[in-house]
Order: structure tokens, then sequence, then C-alpha cells
């Protein structure tokens, strides 16, 4: 919980991520609609009902 | 006020999902997760070394309070921060979990309301002069608070009469007051909580529960800015419309539901007017008020125009004109856009997936981060603020001071306890300094306290 190892851990992930960033906006002219729900399609959990059905909580403030 | 301070409050959803079929309860995932933080601080309940406030609330609910903020962009990426904070505990509680023989993922949520209709809140804190009479404030303020979904609602599905659709707001449908001291059993749109943190002689803090919580940092910036805009009208004393309405939580929920913004919300003088209508005068009303004082930060243009074209896409029914920008309608082009090409109707359970997933705080598997990658989604503040934000606090409040003693408490091994308004080393009798100065940057008591920490053996 110490803020250093926090900021080392983000600070990779980041760099990947603007790498990453860096690459999707190459393709972004290119790419179109359907890329676009592909990725979406390959982000999310299979079974949609079960995933949503199983997020319940106690109620917050 | 021409500084004020703000201050947010984030209740996260979570769930974890299995891959190995052994579920956990939503308190177990918590449990996990706040084990790094029972570690450093021996609480559920600390303040952080950047000013912050992180804790589990009511219902198991992991929280993120930041500092005080005194700045809109700097509210954002302390607000953003609250996010790495939480993924952070998320890689550990399921590295942690994994050893313990349960193979699944966890799942943060920056959404107000689950698949059984729980709710749970983000809450806005504003920092008022005392002198301003409440009745006043709150007749003036619920009027803008009950039509403000227009600009900064999450955007959701709802199902009533078998029927699904698209409405504004999250968090409408769990509104029951206009103004009263409850949080859970019923909640108001202003809690009346008086908790100043600050001098109760001079300050007050609005407590402000009925908004959703924003992925995107424009619809933030436009949430926070026009809060703010419409407060210093009130604060100003000067008289404009009265728009006070007969039954602002039957009008809260009718405007939600009704996505082309022309409900008639009754005003208790008997006029009729659209949600539309109210946020228009409001907005004229703002925009008159700063061209004659001027403008009091460098984003008040950025707050009129966002909010302006706003309303001009609800007139027109042109949402391209802010679907990077404010949540619902970034939702709603990703919703409607999947269901056409998929041919599904908004009641399919991919659907109500997609409605859950784009508040999934992940970068690499949230809807709106994904959205965000591609140019999609527009940002106010950048990976850099967000960072300096995790490690540092607001160099410009009192935040300044308590990162400052929690800092050299740990450094120094020392045993203390820090709040809001108090810095207390435990070892040193009488050891306590009130700090009720929210906009102080220094207190020499506190330094005492530092130095007495450095010096004893």
């Amino acid at each position: 919980m110490t803020q250093e190892s926090f900021s080392a851990r983000r600070a990779s992930q980041n760099q990947s991520q603007e790498a990453e960033e860096i690459q999707v906006n190459t393709n972004v002219q290119s790419a179109g609609v359907d890329d676009l729900l592909d990725e979406i399609d390959s982000v999310l959990e299979s079974n949609a009902e079960e995933f949503v059905r199983g997020f319940v909580q106690k109620g917050g403030q | 006020m021409d500084r004020r301070i703000f201050g947010l409050e984030t209740e996260f959803g979570l769930t974890y999902v299995p891959s190995d079929g052994r579920r956990l309860t939503p308190e177990d995932a918590a449990r996990h997760l706040f084990k790094p933080v029972v570690n450093w601080g021996r609480s559920s309940n600390v303040f952080l070394e950047n000013g912050s406030r992180l804790y589990l609330d009511v219902g198991s609910h992991p929280e993120y309070a930041t500092a005080e903020c005194d700045q809109l962009s700097q509210l954002i990426a302390h607000d953003r921060a609250g996010e790495a904070f939480m993924l952070d505990l998320v890689d550990q509680a399921e590295d942690q979990l994994l050893d313990e023989g349960h193979e699944g993922r966890i799942y943060m949520f920056k959404n107000n309301v689950d698949s059984a209709g729980n709710s749970y809140g983000c809450h806005e804190n504003y920092l008022i002069p005392r002198k301003i009479e409440f009745k006043r404030l709150a007749d003036m303020l619920i009027p803008f608070l009950v039509t403000r979904q227009l600009l900064c609602g999450a955007g959701h599905l709802i199902t009533e009469d078998e029927q699904t659709k698209f409405v504004f707001s999250q968090r409408a449908d769990h509104m029951w007051e206009g103004v009263s001291s409850a949080t859970t059993r019923s909640r108001p749109i202003i809690n009346t909580r008086d908790e100043p943190h600050a001098d109760a002689e001079y300050h007050r803090r609005l407590h402000v529960i009925v908004g959703d919580s924003s992925m995107s940092e424009t619809t933030q910036l436009l949430k926070i800015g026009a809060t703010d805009l419409v407060l210093r009208l009130i604060e100003s004393g000067e008289i404009y419309h009265d728009l006070r309405l007969e039954n602002p939580i039957r009008s809260i929920r009718q405007i939600s539901h009704d996505f082309d913004g022309q409900t008639v919300v009754r005003l208790m003088g008997g006029d009729e007017p659209t949600a539309l209508q109210i946020q228009w005068i409001l907005f004229e009303s703002v925009k008159e008020f700063v061209a004659r004082h001027g403008a009091h930060h460098d984003q008040v243009d950025t707050v009129l125009e966002l909010w302006e074209r706003t309303l001009r896409a609800i007139e027109t029914q042109d949402y391209s004109l802010i679907d990077k920008d404010i949540d619902w309608a970034i939702k709603h082009k990703l919703l409607m856009g999947y269901a056409q090409k998929n041919s599904l109707e908004l009641s399919s359970p991919r659907l109500a997936q997609l409605n859950l997933t784009y508040h999934d705080i992940d970068p690499a598997r949230g809807l709106f981060h994904l959205l965000k990658r591609r140019g999609l989604a527009s940002s106010v503040v950048s990976d850099t603020e967000i960072r300096d934000a995790v490690n540092n606090p607001p160099a410009t409040t009192r935040a300044a001071i308590r990162s400052k003693f929690i800092r050299a408490a740990r450094a120094n091994g020392r045993r203390y306890s820090a709040d809001w308004v108090h810095m207390k080393y435990e070892d040193e009798p009488g050891g306590i300094v009130l700090c009720k100065d929210p906009f102080a940057i220094n207190d020499p008591e506190v330094d005492k306290l530092i130095e007495m920490m450095s010096q004893r053996a």
C-alpha cells in the first residue's frame, strides 16, 4: 500500500498503454465500426446474463 | 466564493467472477481488496499520503474521497487517482486470491446501481459561506440539480411495463426527498449533514448526493463547473427567476425517463416549463452573471461552452454534438450502435452487460476506456497529472499539511492519526493540532509536531 510501489506498477502499465495507444491511432483511419465492435466482444465476459445478474451489492449511500 | 474547496466521494461497485466456479460474496471480495490497506494503516479507513481518504463504506463499498481541491482539473485528477488506487488493490487482491486457490477476476464499477436495484453514490462537496440562508440556497439550487442530469447523467437502461428504454440518469430513481439528513434510508438531493471540516463560524459544507458518477472527465468538468457557477450566482444575492418545483422527486424521475428533454415540470408558481427550458434559463442567468462579473478561473469559458452545446444537442436531438464529451451521449451511441449492428433489442442481456461494463474502471477492458483509447471520448487531465495526484496532495489546500504530517510520521515510524481537520502524534501528550482552515497550506503547529517526531529517539 505504499504509494512508491504503486507508482512503479502503474508507470509500467501506463507505458504499455501509451504504446498501445500509438498503435491504435495508426489503425484508426482504416478501422471502422466493425473493428470497434469486435474489440468490444473480445473484452466482454461471454455469459452476459450471468455476469449482469451476478453483480449484486448491498445498498450504499 | 472566488476560491472554493471541492471534494468528491465515490463509492464503487464490486463483483468477483470466478473462472473455477467458486463464488465469493461482495463482502469477501471487499475484505480481500482491503487487506493491503489494513496492513498499511491498521484500519480499513485510512488517510493516504496524497491527502485523500480510502475506506470501506456502508454495504462493503470501497470508497475514495479526494483530498480538498480548489481547482477543477486538480479535482478531476484526484478523482481519477482514486481509480488508480482501486486498480492497484484489485491487482493485489487477485494475486492473493490465486495464492488461496481462487481463480477469477475482480471487477470494479464506477457506477451507481447494481442488477438488483441497490444504489450507491457519488457525493459532491462544496464549501459555501455560512451566512447564506440554507432555505434560499435549497430553493434556488434544487431546480438546477433536478434538471442537471441532462448535462451529466451517466445514461442507463431501465425496464418499465416490460419496455426497456434508455434514460438520462442512474441515480434519479433512487432519490426520495429534496433536503434531509438521511443518506441510505431515504436519500435526499441535498444532504444537510453539516460537517464543514472547517471553521463552522464562516463555512458550511454543501453535500450533494443526487449526481451520477462520471466516467468522462469532460462530464465531470461540466458537473462540478456548472454547479460552482450556479452557487456563485446564488451567493451573489442577486435575484433571478423563481424556479421552485412543486414536486422535485416526481420531476427528477420524469425528467430522467423522458429522453427528449421535453417533460413538463410544474413549478410552485404554476408555470410549466420543460426540463430543457429550466436549464436554458439557468444557463443564460449564469452566462449573463459571468459577463458582468468576469470569469473566476480559466476554465469558465470551457464549462459554459460545453453546457450550451449539451443543451443544444438535446434541443436539436443531434447527440453527435456531445457524443465524445457527455457520459449519457457516449453511452447512448455505444449501446445503440451495438444493438443495431447485432440486431438486438434494448432488453437483450448483452446490452445490460454493455451498460454495466461501460463503468468498469479497468483500462484494458472497461468500455469507456476502450472508447477513449480510440479517440471516441475526450479527456481533461493527462496520465502524468493523474500519476502526480496518486503520489502528491493538491499543493494549494490543507491536504498539503496532512500529507506532510502523514509522510513524516511514517518515515519516522511514529504512531499517528489524521483526519480532515486533526493531526495527532500519539506518542506525545497533547500532541494534537486542529487545522480549521482548508485553504491553508502551512501550519506552524503541525511543523512543531513533525519536528518532535523526527527528534525523539
